[in-house]
């Protein structure tokens, strides 16, 4: 120990720098903060930041004569401790604070200013780095690649053979960016970012039915390209817009998808803070780029984010509320009037012959009676909790506290739905048999589903009564800061509201401001980023000082320029990009490009990349012509699965009922998404796993992805039905139908030797299958079985293959 | 094959050629579940871990604790001090005291003190560190589960068997590096209790299931012979190494390694989960046969398996313990459940010589409260206990462990931690420590952070270190 510290005085002169996160905070918190931190500072000396008696500090931990030592009631900080210390404030005292203001000055700070630039603009800035590198653009990608690429980058979907075939490519890209498929395509990038899932999270993890109908929003709004502001606007604030529409309401709940705990003694008050604090610390890595999250409980270690702009950020929705809405899709009202009336009277008839009414006015005295007077009686206590958990669609402890003459229909509606289905808690099961809620309860059930329903959508609504929001020391939801004001983080561009006091529509505009440096570069990445396997910044999540350098800053800032030009147009971005030679340069690698350049950071070639979970099942269903595209957006879907998989988890009450007919050959993006218990592909394939926002996605590759392409039904199932359809629609011939199958599952035909090896493959697959009983494909009249089993062998095979994952 | 070895080889060189260590990290993780041992910061005194999962939080006082002063209290609040500011999550503080009806004696040469429940459990106490003040911070099931295995109370980090393998490395060449098995009623923490988080899903556990297939998708289907299989998997192989010629992607190596390394799988995960070479003495110790034992000691025997065959860590999961009713009658179920194939593994292991460098964890993700929990005011029989993070107790035993001592102290009614705090940080703290890890080096940067499994707490315990 004292020779480190020898060590440690006589290089002070050439020691590294003395982090005051890493090794003097440390210190700090466990010594000194309690008496003098951010929530006392006893003698006036507060240590969390820069103060001029530090001097004194050091003679108190060392233990000086004729002072009292610090910490109170020890001799001193340890001899390490205190040389450490010193050696700091020999170095100046650093705290982050300062290193943050110079962080100011870190490029995605700096406005956007689009450079000027040659008509075909991508390509001359990226030829310009190659060449300071000595680098050369690659060969074009061949026709087949290269429609194949855009396609999948575009829609998720292999061309169809014909489309390579005699297609013109700008007419093909065009035709992509209109189709159907591109919203549901670009939506799941979106999804991903807004941590979608169709189920709570947390132990009880229960379904959550309307997710999807915010999913459905989103793919709608980018098949219609609405502009990237717009689309910023109606999510943040889309509640708050004058006059606004349903959709716009629906359009915040990208908000919604915060994880709910339902478990017993959750204080609800910590579980709103914390969704709060999720919405804030999500926009910043969405919209900004920004880790704000990290000042959550302190100020930013690295980048110039304050604790006090986090919690100006945390203002903005503290004020708002969970709002679940009617939110009719087109054709759903009419029908849906039509027999309102009947359903309402028959189940007010069902409600009176159970008693309800009778029954519930008592129940609410003793409910809240346990509210007020908690600990007298356990089972009314549990009753309590169990309506503050387990209320469906609505906070049943706001609700039963109003007086009913106050409680709007829908909530009288969710209170009594509570009371019916949870009336045991109170009571008992025996009482509760007596009066039949269970028997009430199902008949309700079947009721309901007789008749049409609207669809309902999770919403955010703006508080009517402004409630003062707080800094919360070091993140303590009960340790209440100074209070703030909804504000964006200090070190941007100012926001000017339009009242007195800034909403989310004022955040919004301040997002999509022209002077706002991050919005439209972080956008245009993250774009770049599914085009080419990474972004121009590669930490698509973090534009801070942390984070990497944008390769090509200048083609960044001019892509971020051009997308605000065009009306922040995401279909008029993306038509630039892939008409650029850039994009549509062939991916192969020679060793000297590998050698130059393992990562593709200055595009002499375009990237091979692992298409994603989604994806992969998508290609193979379309392959064999399984995918049903006819329908878009909508609720999700539970394809079939291993039996156990939910049994993993505790949502044992979320049944997993396989989706039936055409459904459950729907896309990967609607697949229901369970928290706790994720369908399995999704997992394998590296799907996030909706907790926090994604902002790219990981590409492993494991041999449980192999297992799951060469054995998973759903893939047997393509394989099988691929075979089918070349031997039906494809010539008769072995090399015809080989080639006719690869065009369908890789977008070209075989090489010569690739040809030799697949005949060689399907002829001892001939063999083998003429020696086996039990064959692996159905019964099909009027079709070899034989034959049927070693073409699905085949398909298997193609699409196990490393080219049928990746788009080239 | 040896192909296939000089491809790997290659791509390895490939990969450290000219790449920072970060990108080799991504790339090494891409390769998916060969092995490839890592080396630690310090030599490990355990080699692999086998974490027996309890979930649902065990009743410290009726089984490793005794609190004979809380009978005396039976019926009664808990003074009023003790109960203040107090948040549970069923009951009130007020609820009244429940005396543990079980007998205490002490056990081995180090004399320690173990309920009747746990006869099995006594023979190896002189094998077993306990640790009687363990907290956590999270009074529900899915945040301490989540506190317990990330080291963090929400979903979305990496799970201590992730951390292992990122830092470790698998050994094995036919199986998955970290392993799940389950038993009982499922975990209220779903898969999140093993998933990779933020890191690739190369290093999330892999769950041995108990009914179809032991590994998701390792069966052949129906008419697939393991001749079929393997001239489609030789098709596969061969197509793919035409597209490595043709693209230059070393990735493709790696795809053609994982595809290998499946087929090896399918036969290795059967021969794992055969007994046949197992002696009978072996299966009657785990008491595989007996219907009350079964299903947990045809896992703790899949664990030792497993440590023999390379896995690195396996999570053994069993459910549940969450005696919220009932507790005097349905604690014994469960303790027969578990006592023996727990305490046979320990043996097992020793006998073995692995317990040496093999550390085993018994743990709750918290305690249970000295008050009771009664959902039926009018039904005394039916009292149970609540869940209390504030002092409960664990076991680990093996590699680096010092054996045979109690550490930590509660409070006359086992409500609070009075001496030796050790917080669930530290123990991943330690558990990370006995693998070689200093655990605040051990980090991951993701989302502009170094993350790391001990969040930005944890010590190292140096009373359970030999």
């Amino acid at each position: 120990m004292r020779v480190w510290i020898l060590a440690a005085l006589a290089f002070t002169a050439f020691a590294q720098p003395v982090d005051f996160v890493k090794q003097i905070e440390p210190i700090f918190a466990a010594k000194c903060y309690g008496c003098h931190g951010p929530n006392q500072q006893l003698s006036g000396l507060r240590l969390d930041v820069r103060s001029e008696s530090l001097s004194k500090v050091v003679a108190r931990v060392s233990g000086a004569p004729g002072m009292k030592a610090m910490p109170l009631g020890t001799a001193g900080l340890p001899a390490a401790e205190v040389a450490l210390l010193k050696l700091w404030i020999d170095q100046g005292a650093v705290y982050p604070q300062r290193a943050a203001k110079a962080g100011t000055k870190h490029w995605a700070y700096q406005p956007v200013r689009k450079p000027a630039a040659a008509p075909n603009a991508i390509d001359h800035f990226v030829r310009e780095r190659l060449a300071r590198e000595g680098m050369a653009p690659s060969k074009p990608a061949s026709r087949e690649t290269l429609f194949r690429r855009v396609s999948l980058d575009l829609t998720g979907l292999p061309p169809s053979p014909q489309d390579a075939a005699d297609g013109d490519y700008e007419r093909f890209v065009d035709r992509l960016l209109a189709s159907p498929q591109f919203g549901e395509k670009w939506a799941r990038h979106w999804l991903d970012q807004a941590r979608y899932a169709d189920s709570d999270g947390y132990e009880k993890d229960w379904a959550r039915p309307w997710s999807w109908r915010w999913r459905h929003w989103v793919i709608d709004a980018i098949n219609r390209d609405m502009p990237f502001d717009q689309f910023t606007r109606e999510q943040i604030a889309g509640d708050l817009l004058p006059n606004a529409t349903v959709e716009q309401r629906v359009a915040t709940g990208f908000h919604r998808h915060t994880l709910t705990n339902r478990e017993g003694g959750i204080d609800n008050n910590q579980f709103r803070f914390e969704n709060v604090a999720d919405r804030s610390s999500t926009v910043g890595s969405v919209w900004l780029g920004l880790t704000v999250g990290c000042a959550q409980c302190h100020d930013h270690k690295y980048d110039p984010i304050t604790q006090r702009d986090f919690y100006q950020l945390f203002a903005f929705f503290d004020n708002a509320e969970e709002d679940d809405i009617d939110a009719p899709l087109p054709g759903e009202l009419g029908v849906w009037s039509r027999t309102a009336a009947e359903y309402e009277s028959k189940r007010e008839a069902l409600i009176a012959a159970y008693k309800v009414r009778e029954v519930q006015p008592a129940w609410e005295v003793d409910m809240l009676d346990a509210f007020r007077n908690p600990g007298r009686r356990t089972d009314w206590d549990l009753a309590w909790d169990c309506l503050l958990k387990l209320t469906e669609d609505g906070d049943g402890g706001k609700i039963i506290k109003k007086p009913a003459a106050d409680r709007t229909e829908r909530e009288k509606r969710i209170l009594e739905n509570h009371f019916i289905r949870n009336y045991h808690f109170a009571v008992g099961q025996k009482r509760y048999k007596e009066v039949k809620f269970d028997e009430l309860d199902k008949k309700l059930g079947e009721l309901q589903a007789q008749y049409p329903r609207l669809s309902q959508a999770y919403a955010l609504a703006e508080n009517t009564t402004t409630a003062p929001s707080h800094l919360r020391v070091r993140g303590d939801f009960k340790n209440l800061g100074p209070e703030v004001q909804p504000l964006p983080p200090g070190f941007l561009p100012p926001l000017a509201p339009r009242n007195a006091r800034a909403t989310r529509i004022d955040l919004a505009n301040w997002l999509v401001a022209t002077d706002n440096p991050l919005t439209a570069r972080v956008a245009v990445n993250r774009i770049w980023q599914e085009l080419f396997g990474q972004g121009l910044v590669k930490t698509a999540e973090d534009f801070g000082v942390m984070g990497a350098r944008p390769s090509h800053p200048e083609l960044l800032d001019w892509l971020a320029a051009s997308f605000v030009e065009s009306g922040w147009s995401r279909k008029k971005l993306i038509r630039a990009i892939v008409l650029s030679e850039t994009y549509r340069q062939s991916s192969e690698a020679t060793p000297a490009m590998v050698e130059k350049d393992p990562e593709n950071k200055w595009l002499a070639r375009q990237s091979r990349v692992r298409i994603s979970a989604e994806g992969i099942r998508d290609a193979a269903l379309h392959a064999a012509g399984l995918l049903e595209l006819s329908r878009v957006g909508g609720p999700s879907i539970k394809p079939p699965q291993p039996d156990g998989v939910t049994a993993i988890g505790y949502a044992r009450g979320t049944k997993w009922d396989v989706s039936s007919g055409p459904e459950r050959y729907r896309r990967g993006l609607y697949i229901h998404f369970q928290r706790t218990t994720p369908y399995p592909l999704l997992m394998n394939f590296d799907a996030p796993r909706s907790t926090t926002a994604a902002c790219r996605r990981l590409r492993s590759n494991t041999s449980l992805q192999a297992l799951n392409l060469l054995n998973d039904p759903v893939f047997l199932e393509a394989a099988e039905t691929l075979a089918l359809r070349v031997l039906r629609e494809g010539p008769s011939d072995n090399r015809g139908r080989i080639e006719a199958m690869s065009r369908l599952a890789l977008g070209r035909t075989p090489s010569a030797a690739e040809l030799t090896r697949l005949t060689r493959y399907l002829d001892t697959q001939r063999t083998l299958f003429a020696k086996e009983k039990d064959l692996p494909v159905s019964v099909i009249p009027n079709v070899d079985r034989v034959e049927h089993a070693a073409w699905a062998g085949l398909a298997s095979v193609l699409l196990n293959l490393d080219e049928f994952l990746t788009r080239e | 094959m040896i192909d296939l070895i000089q491809n790997r080889r290659r791509f390895f060189q490939q990969v450290t050629g000219g790449i920072g260590t970060i990108a080799m990290a991504d790339l090494f993780a891409r390769n998916g579940y060969g092995a490839e041992v890592k080396k630690p910061h310090f030599a490990p005194k355990a080699k692999r871990v086998i974490f027996l999962f309890q979930e649902g939080a065990p009743s410290q006082m009726d089984l490793f604790d005794p609190k004979p002063e809380l009978r005396k209290w039976h019926g009664k609040p808990l003074p009023p001090s003790m109960t203040k500011d107090l948040k549970l999550a069923f009951i009130k503080p007020t609820a009244a005291a429940l005396g543990s009806p079980r007998t205490f004696q002490k056990y081995g040469q180090s004399g320690m003190d173990l309920c009747d429940l746990l006869p099995h459990t006594a023979s190896i106490a002189d094998d077993l560190c306990f640790a009687r003040s363990m907290q956590s911070d999270q009074f529900n099931h899915h945040p301490g589960q989540l506190l317990l295995f990330t080291g963090h109370n929400q979903p979305g980090r990496p799970s201590m068997g992730s951390w292992a393998l990122y830092g470790l490395g698998s050994e094995s060449e036919n199986l998955p590096g970290f392993v799940v098995l389950s038993s009982g009623v499922g975990t209220s923490g779903g898969t999140d209790n093993f998933a990779s988080g933020f890191l690739p899903s190369s290093y999330a556990g892999t769950m041995l299931r108990n009914s179809g297939d032991p590994i998701l998708y390792l069966t052949n289907p129906k008419g697939i012979s393991a001749e079929t299989q393997r001239a489609r998997l030789d098709a596969i192989r061969d197509m793919n190494t035409m597209a490595q010629a043709r693209t230059g992607d070393a990735e493709i190596n790696a795809r053609i390694h994982s595809y290998e390394l499946a087929f090896r799988m399918q036969s290795s995960a059967p021969e794992l989960l055969d007994f046949t070479k197992e002696s009978k003495a072996t299966l009657d110790s785990y008491g595989i046969g007996q219907e009350a034992t079964n299903a947990y000691g045809t896992n703790c025997l899949l664990a030792r398996r497993m440590m023999e065959r390379g896995v690195r860590f396996v999570m053994l999961m069993h459910a549940s313990w969450d005696h919220h009713s009932g507790i005097n009658q349905n604690l014994p179920k469960q303790t027969k459940t578990t006592d023996q194939p727990a305490a046979a593994l320990i043996k097992d292991l020793k006998q073995r010589g692995m317990l040496d460098d093999t550390l085993v964890v018994w743990a709750g993700e918290f305690g249970r409260t000295p008050m009771s929990e009664m959902r039926r005011p009018e039904d005394a029989e039916g009292a149970g206990r609540d869940h209390n993070p504030n002092g409960y107790t664990i076991w680990l035993a093996g590699g680096g462990v010092k054996a045979g001592q109690a550490i930590g102290k509660t409070d006359d009614f086992g409500l609070n931690i009075v001496e030796d705090k050790i917080h669930i940080n530290d123990l991943q703290a330690t558990i990370l420590h006995l693998l070689g890890f200093d655990h605040t080096r051990l980090t991951y940067r993701f989302m502009g952070r170094e993350f790391r499994l001990t969040d930005v707490h944890g010590e190292v315990v140096k009373k359970i270190l030999a």
